[in-house]
């Protein structure tokens, strides 16, 4: 009789789901896991940033190398970002409308730096640009230092960071097909009207998540920056990089107030990127799934 | 304007997709490209439109060469299968994008821009709608949408690639009729490519029957009906029956059995009959082909049954009226009214 009644209420629930206990472990098992692995490490940061009270942690954050390295870890930011912005255009533009020889191991190659331990991709920059190299010595003869200096981070931040445009907007304008730029074109739009009437528009809200993803990841880079940048302080430290020397000196607090500024840009990110994909998912669904 | 396809060959990744096609399309005519898929005719019409360019031969517009000409040199208007309305533009801003994006010295002033889209808006019967979205629409109306937002930039040439094709059948015949009355109207030298038969006979003032990448047959829907010069048109356009023949004493012959049908001029050896199911009259007659009814499916007005013709395992179908009384197993015997003859394969 009980098999029968857990039986019919069984039928009411969709086939896919599961019952209650088994609906109830998962959920538990999912937040347990969240809790421990992401939120509790959220708060000791803003915990700790805030332990000695609000003015040691303004203070920490007023100071000079503290300030030099926000300074530097936005200016990277503000270089990189545009540049794969510009790259990941290109490459989606060139991938997704256009028939070519290589096509498969121009997509395989965009994915080599989520492949790629970071700290390879700096040293790959160290044996390019270092003092053994060949590029290296040339350029500082005509005064360009690349390593431990503002290009070498830069070009290290773009490595690691310049799939998230091209693989956000890949899916999407593959999926979008080229029926409207050959309808623009059709009108007598030139290449550009049709790119920053037609193309752009299509795909500015996948555009805004990637550049998003990127923006969050330049900032927070710290294995690659950290082989580059020969970590002077106050003129090659990003944010991370500062993270990691102060903590290393003892200095707990001004550690965190560091770190919590981070985290809340990851905080930021997160809800931005929350808010594009309740508000424009189908637009960006095409992009998410690979 | 009068469209010339010359000599044109296409290939895609040395995969042929037209052999050495010319078509000579007439000022202000409504010409459908027919065929079934992969017979090129897409193909052809974005080779004409510029969406593609040829391997060899040339496009002429009346007297020009074309062939090298950009798609936004040639002044085309072209309708797509699936509308390609930009969708972040309201259907005015749709309508209105090919004079907006035209250079400063020949754009019309704004006001100018907006007084031609609302009047083409209302040519397609679309009044009141151009502040909508292209997904707040139909896909009726966005397929008008997309022809008043062709005709905004006055196209020396219309191009619509299968228009009708993602609509329904009842939406399909309204705008059919629909497209025919702006066509009259406006005049535009007309190109749609359909693999519907239907939609060409009844819609066009002459067809292109299309296969593998050639010409079949150009000419009137009557013509193309009455008079197809191949069998694959035969078969193609209309419904067809189909019976291997011997030619032999100018008389046909089935199974050894005179059909008391003329050869003509046919050479005497093996061929191919051809004719319409509807286009036969039942006889009592020895000379006559006879068989015995496999199927009976009753379509529409008529009773359409399908008879196993000789020993040999052929089946053909003919019309009956929808109340004759023959049933499965019953034995009928007919003539062609009209038929033509293909020489075997």
């Amino acid at each position: 009789m009980a098999t029968k009644l857990t039986a019919r209420r069984h039928r009411r629930i969709s086939p896919t789901s599961e019952s209650r206990p088994v609906q109830w472990l998962l959920i538990g098992i999912s937040l347990i896991f969240m809790g421990v692995i992401l939120v509790l490490p959220l708060y000791a940061v803003f915990h700790e940033a805030f332990s000695k009270g609000i003015d040691i942690f303004l203070a920490a954050l007023s100071e000079k190398d503290a300030q030099a390295a926000i300074r530097l870890t936005l200016l990277v930011a503000a270089i990189a970002v545009p540049l794969n912005v510009i790259f990941g255009l290109a490459a989606s533009w060139a991938i997704a409308k256009f028939e070519f020889k290589g096509k498969a191991f121009l997509i395989t190659l965009i994915d080599l730096p989520f492949s790629v331990s970071p700290v390879i991709s700096g040293l790959v920059y160290v044996l390019l640009f270092g003092a053994g190299s060949f590029l290296g010595p040339w350029l500082k003869s005509y005064g360009i230092e690349v390593l431990f200096a503002l290009p070498g981070i830069v070009l290290a931040t773009i490595f690691v960071t310049f799939p998230f445009v091209a693989r956000e907007l890949i899916p999407l304008m593959q999926d979008q097909g080229t029926g409207d730029e050959e309808a623009a074109l059709s009108l007598g739009a030139n290449g550009w009207q049709t790119f920053f009437r037609v193309t752009l528009p299509n795909i500015k809200w996948g555009l805004l998540y990637g550049v998003l993803l990127c923006n969050a990841r330049a900032m927070g880079e710290f294995g690659a920056v950290a082989v580059v940048s020969g970590k002077i302080r106050g003129q090659t430290t990003t944010m991370p990089l500062q993270v990691e020397m102060l903590y290393n000196e003892y200095n707990a607090t001004a550690a965190f107030a560091l770190a919590s500024l981070l985290a809340l840009l990851a905080l930021v990110t997160l809800v931005l990127k929350s808010v594009l994909e309740w508000r424009f998912g189908e637009e960006i669904a095409a992009g998410t799934h690979e | 304007m009068e469209v010339r396809v010359q000599n044109v060959r296409k290939e895609f990744d040395r995969f042929p997709a037209l052999h050495d096609v010319s078509l000579d399309i007439r000022s202000g005519e409504l010409i459908a490209l027919l065929g079934p898929s992969g017979s090129g005719k897409t193909t052809l019409l974005r080779l004409i439109a510029g969406l593609e360019m040829p391997t060899a031969g040339k496009i002429f517009f009346g007297d020009t060469d074309a062939s090298e000409k950009t798609v936004q040199e040639r002044n085309i208007g072209f309708v797509f299968q699936h509308y390609a309305l930009f969708r972040h533009m309201t259907i005015l801003e749709n309508v209105s994008f090919g004079l907006k994006v035209r250079p400063r010295s020949s754009r019309p002033p704004a006001g100018e821009i907006r007084r031609r889209a609302l009047e083409l808006l209302d040519l397609v019967q679309l009044s009141g709608l151009e502040k909508r979205y292209p997904n707040q629409l139909s896909g009726g109306q966005r397929q008008r949408v997309a022809l008043a937002r062709a005709l905004a930039i006055e196209p020396a040439v219309l191009l619509l690639d299968e228009p009708f094709g993602a609509l329904d059948a009842q939406v399909r015949r309204e705008l059919r009729k629909w497209l025919r009355e702006i066509h009259d109207r406006t005049g535009h030298t007309t190109v749609f490519v359909t693999h519907d038969q239907e939609e060409a006979l009844e819609l066009s003032d002459r067809l292109c029957v299309m296969s593998q990448g050639s010409i079949e047959q150009v000419g009137t829907p009557d013509s193309v009906y009455d008079q197809p010069t191949s069998p694959f048109v035969f078969g193609f356009i209309g419904e067809s029956s189909e019976l291997p023949v011997v030619v032999e004493n100018n008389e046909l012959w089935v199974g050894g059995r005179a059909i008391g049908v003329p050869a003509g001029d046919a050479k005497p050896g093996k061929a191919r009959l051809f004719f319409r199911p509807h286009d036969v009259e039942l006889i009592e007659a020895d000379a006559s082909l006879s068989g015995v009814v496999t199927t009976s499916r009753r379509v529409g007005g008529t009773r359409r049954v399908e008879l196993a013709i000789g020993g040999e395992g052929q089946h053909v179908e003919v019309d009956l009226p929808f109340d004759h009384p023959a049933g499965e197993k019953s034995r009928l015997a007919f003539r062609p009214r009209r038929w033509k003859l293909f020489p075997a394969a």
